[in-house]
């Protein structure tokens, strides 16, 4: 097993690696982790000074998250009924009462729907799109690439004013349809560029085998090209709902009420007194766990995805 | 089946001429074989009669119909590419069944089955039908890809290259299968192939492309014993044609550039002097070769010859020769 070898790196290699990626790992988990930390202290503990690292967990900024609540006086608090349920008491403890839900859930869900949903649409198009550009003979093909490519070379605030008049003009201002076709429309560029990448490495001969074995043009895209676009389209999915999840500044001018995303929702949770900043922490914790998982279950595809078929095969 | 007439077909890529006015007839049940160098135009050939691209110039005919409109699997015709394009996604027994589950074709199940292990059994590939596609070698790969073309009944079988990359013995084998299909189910086959053996023991015609130009069609022996030119006579026969000056031997027509002798013509014993300068002893015959002035020339001896390495040798054309012009056109 010794000597030099060019495939199987050494183990002084592996350990300078294994460091390096830990190091790393480090460095761009932290905020990762004092997020996630932060959503489980208490008020108090989130703003201690110096930061607390070891602290008691409690579930109060997720309580808050979820809730609002009225202070109540010591003296009220014994006409109360004892707590029922195990958020009650936690709310008790703080000296308040909960009164009704929040709209962290229906933001949530607005994030899901459009994040999900544009990024359905920009797939669907963008490989479309891809597969016409990489196959077919399109006229002023390269400058058509080009426009395509330019609409992602100014900052979104840029365009931001023309939009919100247009959207005011079609009703589409605060609709969960006006941000789907807003953010596919920015992520179209993105996708139609990764996936023609991904179209032109697959060969001809499979398709023009699919032709001679039966099939029409549209089969052998469906039967041939698809499958083994996939890496691609998985990778390419994953760019742009974490573009659509993250989003802020349209979100921010574009949605106030019904069709209001996560982002621009979560900093403006006030606890009683002030920012409270464990609900907010809780927020951007559940926040980043359908990307994680949306991540995580295309992650077979990303590794091979992300080398952009540099040795695919 | 049927047959295929290819009229007056040009094609170019760019500046490159792939085919120039190409005119042949495939008759219905035929087995041509088209042969030539690389970059002949054989491939683009096989395109064009399968519809994969668009001649220039010209028309493909199937039983007398234009079929310039007509997809490929309108044209209903089977192919082997050259690069073998297996389905990298699928398994091999999902290659072979993929032409016969297409909405062309829409095969009862049980009818696949039947035909693709009958196919794969032919092929000798049938423990190889669970694996991926990607995960066999490169003759395993051929044979999947010639056995997708099997499981069908088409109008034609176009094959390119399709025995290249197997070994000796299995090369045989297909070769002898390959012919006896055809042959029982009729087939007409339009093939390519470097082999000279698969040409002369398979082809009913031969084509001889050069620089994308037709230049002889007929059947092998035609094309051996009749040449148009040194370039057709050339690519038929191992050992190859000995082409050597007209002068060296008495009697050429006035005109006459050189002469064309195979190997078997020669007869040893009197004419043009040489030596001997290599002893190539294969069992059922032995080939020698010979330096006569500065002509290098090979013939084959007896098995039992005695020949050795630097013996003195005359030899003679046995028959009348063939003669070529300057140019390399056949003369007589
Ligand atoms: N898609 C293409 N684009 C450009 N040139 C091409 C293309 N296909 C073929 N050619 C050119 O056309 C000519 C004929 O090519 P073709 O593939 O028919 O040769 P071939 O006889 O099949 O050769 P081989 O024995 O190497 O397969 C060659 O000069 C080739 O470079
Ligand atoms: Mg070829």
């Amino acid at each position: 097993m010794s000597g030099f070898s060019v495939t199987e790196p050494s183990k002084r290699q592996k350990w300078f690696a294994g460091i390096l990626v830990i190091t790393y790992a480090m460095v761009t988990l932290m905020p990762l982790l004092w997020i996630i930390a932060t959503g489980f202290k208490s008020p108090e503990d989130a703003i201690s000074y110096p930061p607390k690292v070891i602290f008691e967990p409690s579930l109060e900024g997720y309580v808050n998250l979820f809730t609002t609540r009225t202070r109540v006086t010591t003296s009220m608090e014994e006409t109360l009924l004892p707590p029922e349920t195990w958020y009650d008491e936690i709310a008790r403890d703080s000296g308040t009462v909960i009164s009704g839900p929040t709209r962290y859930g229906q933001r949530f869900t607005n994030s899901v729907i459009i994040g999900f949903g544009s990024t359905f649409f920009s797939i669907f198009f963008g490989t479309l799109a891809a597969y016409a550009f990489s196959r077919f003979r399109v006229p002023i093909k390269e400058d058509l690439l080009f426009f395509i490519l330019s609409t992602r070379m100014m900052p979104p605030i840029a365009v931001a004013i023309p939009i919100f008049l247009m959207f005011r003009q079609l009703g589409l201002n605060d609709t969960h349809l006006g941000m789907i076709l807003l953010y596919t429309a920015v992520n179209l560029s993105l996708s139609v560029w990764l996936l023609k990448g991904f179209i032109d490495e697959i060969p001809l001969e499979y398709e023009e085998a699919a032709l001679i074995d039966g099939y029409t043009r549209f089969q052998a895209f469906y039967k041939v090209v698809l499958p083994q676009a996939a890496t691609g389209i998985a990778s390419t999915a994953i760019f742009c709902l974490i573009f659509a999840w993250n989003e802020y500044a349209f979100a921010v001018l574009l949605t106030s009420g019904s069709a209001q995303t996560a982002p621009p929702f979560i900093p403006t949770i006030i606890g009683v007194g002030g920012q409270d900043w464990p609900a907010v922490a809780a927020g951007a914790t559940i926040f980043l766990i359908p990307v994680m998982i949306f991540t995580i279950l295309l992650r077979k595809h990303l590794l091979r995805g992300i080398t952009f078929g540099a040795v695919r095969k | 089946m049927a047959e295929f007439t290819l009229q007056n077909v040009s094609k170019s890529y760019g500046d490159q001429v792939a085919l120039e006015n190409v005119s042949m007839t495939i008759p219905d049940g035929s087995f041509v074989v088209l042969l030539g160098p690389t970059g002949a135009g054989k491939t683009t050939t096989l395109r064009m009669v399968s519809g994969l691209d668009k001649p220039d110039s010209g028309s493909v005919l199937i039983n007398g119909v234009d079929v310039a409109s007509q997809s490929p699997s309108q044209r209903n015709v089977a192919m082997v590419f050259q690069q073998y394009s297996l389905y990298p996604h699928l398994s091999v027994r999902d290659n072979l069944a993929f032409p016969l589950k297409s909405p062309m074709l829409k095969t009862p199940p049980d009818d696949i089955i039947r035909i693709v292990d009958k196919v794969a059994e032919t092929l000798q590939i049938s423990h190889k039908l669970d694996n991926k596609a990607t995960e066999l070698s490169g003759g395993e790969m051929q044979r999947v890809s010639i056995g997708r073309a099997l499981v069908r009944n088409p109008q034609i079988y176009l094959m390119d290259e399709p025995l290249s990359s197997l070994d000796a013995k299995l090369r045989t084998d297909l070769r002898v299968e390959l012919k006896r299909i055809q042959e029982s189910l009729g087939a007409t086959m339009l093939y390519v192939t470097h082999d000279q053996i698969e040409a002369m023991t398979m082809a009913t015609h031969v084509g001889v492309l050069d620089h994308g130009k037709l230049v002889q069609f007929g059947t092998p022996r035609e094309i051996y014993e009749n040449p148009v030119s040194i370039y057709a006579a050339s690519r038929l026969g191992i050992p190859k044609i000995n082409i050597v000056p007209a002068d060296m031997f008495p009697g050429a027509p006035s005109g006459a550039k050189s002469i064309g002798l195979r190997p078997e013509h020669i007869a040893i014993g009197e004419g043009a002097e040489g030596f001997v300068t290599r002893v190539e002893y294969l069992g059922d015959q032995t080939r020698l070769h010979l330096s006569v002035g500065p002509n290098d020339i090979i013939t084959l001896a007896d098995p039992h010859s005695t020949f050795r390495k630097g013996d003195k040798i005359s030899i003679s054309p046995k028959q009348n020769p063939i003669f070529f012009d300057a140019s390399g056109a056949r003369m007589n």
